[in-house]
């Protein structure tokens, strides 16, 4: 008569290490790769703080589409390249520093959430498949990014400045240098702490924007994206507009993404017009998945332990690599190795937890009939 | 609470058709503040019809709506959405439940009424950026519960809440709506645990004194005639008695339920002399201790005997498992016990095995286990009979290859839509694209070219008009008659069954509850229904 | 009167059927065809282009149909079955087998591997009912990335494939000039004027493709498409539902190893590391593009989309570079093959994925 059977959850030490296992593998795998690679650990800290500093903004994009039940976003890299498109416009207006950023930043805005309004209403029609569909989605812009980047601007875009225009006189460069922005951010109000360099500013803005995300949670909207995240029907007759919920989570998730990509870019110093942002995605889909994040849990504290975890795999891997095999490629085929396994990991034990969850309340039932049935059998015995 | 001498409630001449099948007829209906009124009636009685309309369900107005008047306070309203409905003050706790699975029963209870802390920018993005305010929901969540008189903790997580407790949850949220005047309960006992019913219906009589009116639907009758102020009746779409609850008692009430028309139960009558006894026939299919794990129709402990040759009915009130058994049987959901045909144990679990020992299903899902919807009629008739039986096969190499007989399978096929007067314009058109009464002789068909010798039918007329109906229960008869196929046919509805079935098992609270010849007084079928009713 | 009611119908219901996307798309091909003697593109060597690429892309494409038709969805773990292919292709060239018979014992070594490889990947996607295409693609690339490691660290000897300095690890491209370079594509060769037609390799597509046809006209393969069409009728049918399933994925990824070999042979070199990484993108969007649905595929739908894509492929770069001397055929073929996967993904299918 319900279709809702009783469900309890005791505390499970076995669920509870299967969620751990990937962070728990990693660690293991940097412990292992942290003294072969040979790296002080001077230099290593310090690289973890750059690269803290550098992805955690974008990983943090990740978290409001998960906890609107749509998954891991691959569809953050079209915030990305509506930055890259920002930053390639600031660099040919010669507008340099902070405020070149900001500028950058405030092209890429609506940018971004004309690219999420769109993807999320394409994710609206493609229910229960919104990974692969913002996935290919994000392949298909990137058709449009090429188009508008490598055919459009310069000639129908005004680019001024040969120095990012290719020869032929329209499209941009494969690079195109940010060198009036680069760290400009991170040097700001930059301390030194005993030889490992903290970019103070860019880690204040990190700590809004996780500032920004638990308050978000307590928000009314927050606690709309929570509901529709874990059933869109009940959400649907409480009242909530389910699809536009969606909408916003993904528009958001766009737009945070596109601001991050500006602090990610302005700490590399130069864009690679047309590759910065395919790998963008994996990368930090996979580094939030090590910190044992999950595809339909995932927390701020996620986005550092896989930022730390990851990029300290990342960093170990091909010189531990080359150490042990004599081959440096070894070690960088490792580590995309690795980062597409642990994707593959996660989304494996996503939908096998799925359908454990269904069997499980199907061998519950089944046993308090066999129980009751026992009894039953039992009385008839007696009689 | 009475300030106006209008009745809190008034529903005039209800009339609902779904495509000319009356379901409603002149429902006159009057409930004051306070009152408690117990619906009772059969499955289909058209109860759940009522209910929905009053509380404006959208399937309700995409069929044309309804006619008749319904009046709050004396004002004629009309909803377009269970929005309006519940602005109005009318609260509904459904049958299934509507709760966030990870959110605390307080988050359930103000689910998109949260109180809200604005702040600086909900004048830019609108007030959905406002944040809760935890303490206002912890009062209004607090309130309620304590309104509802049954104390659930109102911090704890719905996926870890016992099922009765998911159920006070959800009257809670409805107690939470401060307009709430008329609570619609929709057979809310039934997960309930027997202390727990006894909590709900002492929190019904506090609702009552707080001058909150309630409508209380259920089958079990004892908690109506302890609770509610009313009893109304309803049967085949006509609401047949309404009575002080004092004046009358459970015999009675299931009199009114069952009771028919002299005409119909002149059809039990009628086909009598066409009823075998079958007391000298052989026992073809054995069940022992027959459990199924079907969600919504669990089946517990079941042992029942068909004989050969007969039609064997089972029939029951919804929910109570008459369609876990055939289910079950068949492999499509969990099972367990011993199930004998023909003195030849069948192993349970196990599709195969059962079409291998000559067992046809017909499904009560068409759509979903009956039918390739976007396949050919060909492929529907066929497939079943060409995989067990390696019918219509052409076979090469000495069977290695086993090449589809697009003849033969043509042929059958042709031969059951001549036969069963299935309407289409060819073998060849998707099943998707038939009516409902034709797919489910497609169904029939699929399961004659296995040439069973025991036929499971489940709901055969189940959303069929009526010329379909008696096609289908005709074709099944002959079946029967003419080719000596026991068959075990499911149906809610009683009257069916007693038209073709020599016998009919009763399934109550998952159990058998009784067989009796079809011909049978209908109050005796009643009696056993309702007898064990979970 | 009515004949031609119905006649008009079945127009409508054909040009419905055969869908908006796909129709700009031919039509699209249709003007690039009708261009290309204008721009001063040589029809004759354009037109032999499309059958040669056809015939080396045409079992990949073929590939996609068992895991579709078993319901499995789209098989975005393609790479799976093409590293199968390439370390069938790789081991018969180590094991100094050359000429027209490496590529045979090619086939015949890959097939081992194709089976236990594909077995893994059925028994994984039975597990993971529901989200086989993503998981798929991460199948792909994790497969992918793993062989990269193993390209370099397996044993291989054959100096035509190590690296020439340090002598070990598989080079990036292989030259099968002496092994199996044209080795189907040679077989009665077709030559008038500019037109060259691959005939053995197009025999060989056929062959495969009346197996796959033949395959589904009998009972196994009736219970396949059952399978993917109802999943629960297949199972009240008494159908072993994952077993079928297994089986598609076997088929496919066999498919796929076979696929990837007459590629090579058309080709002219094995291509390793990275190189298999998004050889499934073309392969999905061209049966999509063909007509085929994400649970709904046919032999016409292979030919077709093959024909459509290999085409639009191999025509706009000439026709937009001697048109507008802008090279923008990259660019075209993206935004229209991810165009028509994202239009295949949101069209709600009747089954339950």
């Amino acid at each position: 008569m319900n279709k809702n059977t009783e469900n309890k959850t005791p505390l499970n030490w076995g669920a509870m290490l299967r969620q751990a296992s990937v962070p728990i593998m990693f660690i293991i795998i940097c412990v292992i790769c942290i003294p072969i690679s040979g790296l002080s650990a001077n230099m290593l800290i310090n690289e973890i703080i750059t690269r803290m500093g550098r992805n955690a903004f974008l990983i943090l994009s990740l978290l409001i589409p998960i906890m609107a039940g749509m998954g891991l976003n691959f569809g953050m890299t079209l915030g990305a390249m509506a930055a890259e498109i920002g930053l390639i416009l600031v660099s040919d207006w010669q507008i340099i520093g902070i405020p070149g950023m900001v500028l950058a930043a405030i092209v890429s805005v609506p940018i971004s959430v004309l690219l999420g309004i769109f993807c999320g209403r394409i994710l609206n029609q493609a229910k229960g498949r919104e990974m692969i569909t913002s996935y290919i989605m994000s392949f298909f812009v990137n058709g449009i990014y090429q188009l508008v980047v490598l055919y459009l601007m310069g000639s129908v875009i005004p680019i001024r400045h040969a120095s990012i225009k290719l020869p032929r006189g329209y499209g941009i460069r494969n690079t195109v240098s940010l060198l009036g922005m680069r760290q400009k951010l991170d040097n700001v109000l930059a301390i030194n702490v005993a030889g490992v360099k903290i970019p103070l500013l860019t880690f204040i803005i990190i700590g809004l924007l996780c500032l920004f995300i638990v308050w978000f949670r307590r928000t009314k909207l927050g606690q709309d994206m929570r509901a529709v995240g874990q059933d869109m029907e009940v959400a649907r007759d409480a009242g909530i507009n389910v699809e536009r919920t969606r909408i916003i989570s993904i528009v958001m998730s766009t737009v945070l993404a596109g601001l991050g990509m500006v602090i990610y870019l302005q700490n590399m110093g130069n864009i690679a017009t047309y590759s910065a942002h395919s790998q963008i995605g994996m990368f930090c889909i996979a580094a939030l998945l090590v910190g044992g994040a999950s595809v339909d849990r995932a927390s701020i504290g996620n986005v550092f332990l896989g930022v730390i975890l990851f990029h300290t795999m990342f960093i170990v891997a091909p010189r531990a690599g080359a150490y042990i095999t004599g081959d440096s490629m070894i070690g960088e085929y490792f580590r995309v190795f690795v980062s597409y396994a642990v994707i593959t990991i996660a989304l494996v034990m996503y939908e096998t937890n799925k359908r454990r969850a269904r069997n499980a309340s199907g061998q519950r039932l089944a046993a308090a009939q066999k129980e009751d049935e026992e009894k039953t059998a039992g009385k008839e015995g007696e009689q | 609470m009475n300030e106006n001498k209008a009745p809190l409630l008034e529903m005039r001449n209800i009339k609902k058709d779904f495509f000319g099948n009356q379901v409603l007829t002149d429902i006159n209906l009057t409930l004051e503040a306070g009152q408690v009124l117990g619906l009772v009636g059969e499955n289909g009685a058209g109860k759940s019809t009522l209910m929905k309309i009053l509380f404006g369900a959208a399937d309700i107005l995409e069929t044309g709506g309804y006619g008749g008047d319904i009046l709050l306070d004396g004002q004629k309203v009309s909803f377009s959405s269970p929005f309006d409905a519940i602005a109005a003050g009318i609260g509904m706790v459904h049958q299934e439940f509507s709760l966030i699975p990870g959110f605390e029963a307080e988050e359930n209870i103000v689910l998109n009424r949260e109180p809200k802390k604005p702040n600086l920018l909900d004048e830019i993005f609108g007030d959905r950026l406002d944040t809760l305010d935890r303490k206002a929901m912890d009062e209004i969540a607090e309130k309620a519960i304590e309104k509802m008189g049954v104390s659930i903790d109102r911090h704890m997580v719905i996926s870890s809440m016992p099922v009765g407790h998911k159920q006070f949850t959800e009257i809670a949220r409805e107690l939470s709506k401060e307009q709430l005047r008329l609570l619609i309960l929709d057979e809310p006992t039934a997960v309930l645990t027997e202390r727990e019913a006894e909590a709900l219906l002492d929190s019904i009589r506090g609702m009552s004194a707080r001058g909150i009116t309630v409508i209380f639907i259920t089958h079990r009758l004892q908690e109506i005639l302890s609770v509610c102020d009313t009893v109304a009746v309803m049967r085949d779409g006509v609401l047949v008695e309404k009575v002080p609850a004092a004046q009358t008692n459970v015999q009675e009430i299931t009199h009114w339920m069952m009771g028919r028309a002299s005409s119909s139960s002149a059809s039990g009558k009628a086909a009598k002399e066409d009823r075998r006894d079958g007391k000298d026939a052989r026992t073809a299919l054995k069940i022992r201790k027959l459990w199924v794990d079907m969600p919504g129709e669990t089946v517990r402990n079941v042992n029942l005997d068909v004989r050969e040759g007969e039609i064997l009915g089972i029939g029951g009130l919804a929910g109570q498992g008459k369609l876990g058994i055939p289910n079950g049987i068949m492999g499509l959901y969990d099972a367990g016990g011993k199930v004998e045909f023909e003195g030849q144990e069948i192993p349970l679990n196990n599709p195969r095995k059962c079409l291998d020992s000559s067992f046809a299903f017909v499904s009560e899902d068409r759509r979903g286990v009956g039918l390739l919807l976007d396949e050919s009629l060909e492929w529907n008739v066929a497939f079943p009979a060409m995989q067990i039986q390696n019918k219509f096969l052409k076979t090469y190499l000495g069977g290695l290859i086993k090449w589809r007989d697009e003849k033969a399978i043509r042929e059958i096929t042709e031969k059951y839509i001549d036969e069963l007067k299935i309407k289409c314009t060819g073998s060849k058109q998707n099943a998707r694209e038939l009516s409902g009464g034709n797919q489910q002789k497609i169904c029939l068909a699929k399961a004659f070219a296995l040439e069973p010798r025991l036929l499971f039918v489940s709901e055969p007329t189940r959303g069929i008009d009526v010329g379909a109906k008696a096609l289908v229960l005709n074709a099944l008869k002959k079946f029967n008659r003419e080719n000596g196929v026991t068959v075990v046919m499911v149906s809610s509805e009683l009257e069916e069954l007693r038209s073709i079935c020599d016998r009919i098992a009763i399934v109550s609270g998952g159990k058998i509850s009784g067989i009796l010849p079809a011909a049978e007084s209908v109050e005796k079928f009643g009696e056993l229904m309702l007898s064990n009713v979970i | 009167m009515t004949e031609s009611n119905t006649m008009k119908d079945k127009i409508a219901e054909g040009l419905k059927n055969f869908g908006v996307p796909r129709l700009i798309i031919a039509g699209f091909l249709l003007l690039l065809l009708i261009m290309a003697p204008f721009v001063g593109a040589d029809l004759p060597t354009q037109i032999s282009n499309i059958i040669n690429r056809f015939s080396w892309n045409g079992i990949l494409v073929l590939a996609m149909v068992p895991m579709v038709h078993s319901g499995c969805g789209l098989n975005f773990g393609l790479p799976l079955g093409i590293i199968s292919g390439l370390l069938g292709a790789t081991l018969s060239i180590e094991f100094g087998f050359t000429g027209g018979f490496s590529f045979l014992m090619a086939i015949l070594i890959a097939t081992p591997f194709a089976l236990v490889l594909g077995s893994a990947y059925g028994w994984l996607l039975n597990k993971i009912k529901g989200g086989e295409m993503m998981i798929a693609t991460y199948v792909g690339f994790s497969s992918v990335s793993f062989m990269c490691m193993m390209w370099l660290l397996l044993p291989y000897h054959s100096p035509n494939m190590v690296w020439g300095l340090s002598g070990k690890g598989l080079r990036t491209t292989i030259s099968l000039e002496g092994y199996y370079n044209q080795a189907l594509a040679g077989i009665l060769q077709i030559n008038i004027g500019n037109i060259s037609i691959p005939t053995g390799t197009i025999l060989f597509f056929a062959l495969l493709s009346f197996g796959i046809w033949a395959f589904l006209h009998t009972k196994t393969g009736t219970a396949m498409t059952a399978v993917g069409s109802n999943p629960v009728f297949a199972k009240a049918a008494g159908i072993n539902v994952d077993g079928i399933r297994m089986l598609s994925v076997i088929m496919s990824t066999w498919l796929a190893a076979i696929g990837i070999l007459v590629y090579e042979q058309g080709f002219g070199f094995i291509q390793l590391y990275m190189a298999p990484f998004y050889m499934a993108l073309p392969a999905v969007s061209a049966i999509l593009i063909g007509g085929a649905s994400v649970n709904k595929a046919t032999i016409m739908n292979v030919i077709v989309g093959t024909i459509l894509f290999q085409g639009i492929v191999t025509m706009t770069p000439t026709v937009m570079n001697n048109m507008v001397h802008m090279d923008m055929s990259e660019v075209i073929r993206i935004i229209a093959s991810m165009g028509m996967i994202l239009f295949a993904l949101t069209r709600k299918t009747e089954a339950s994925r």
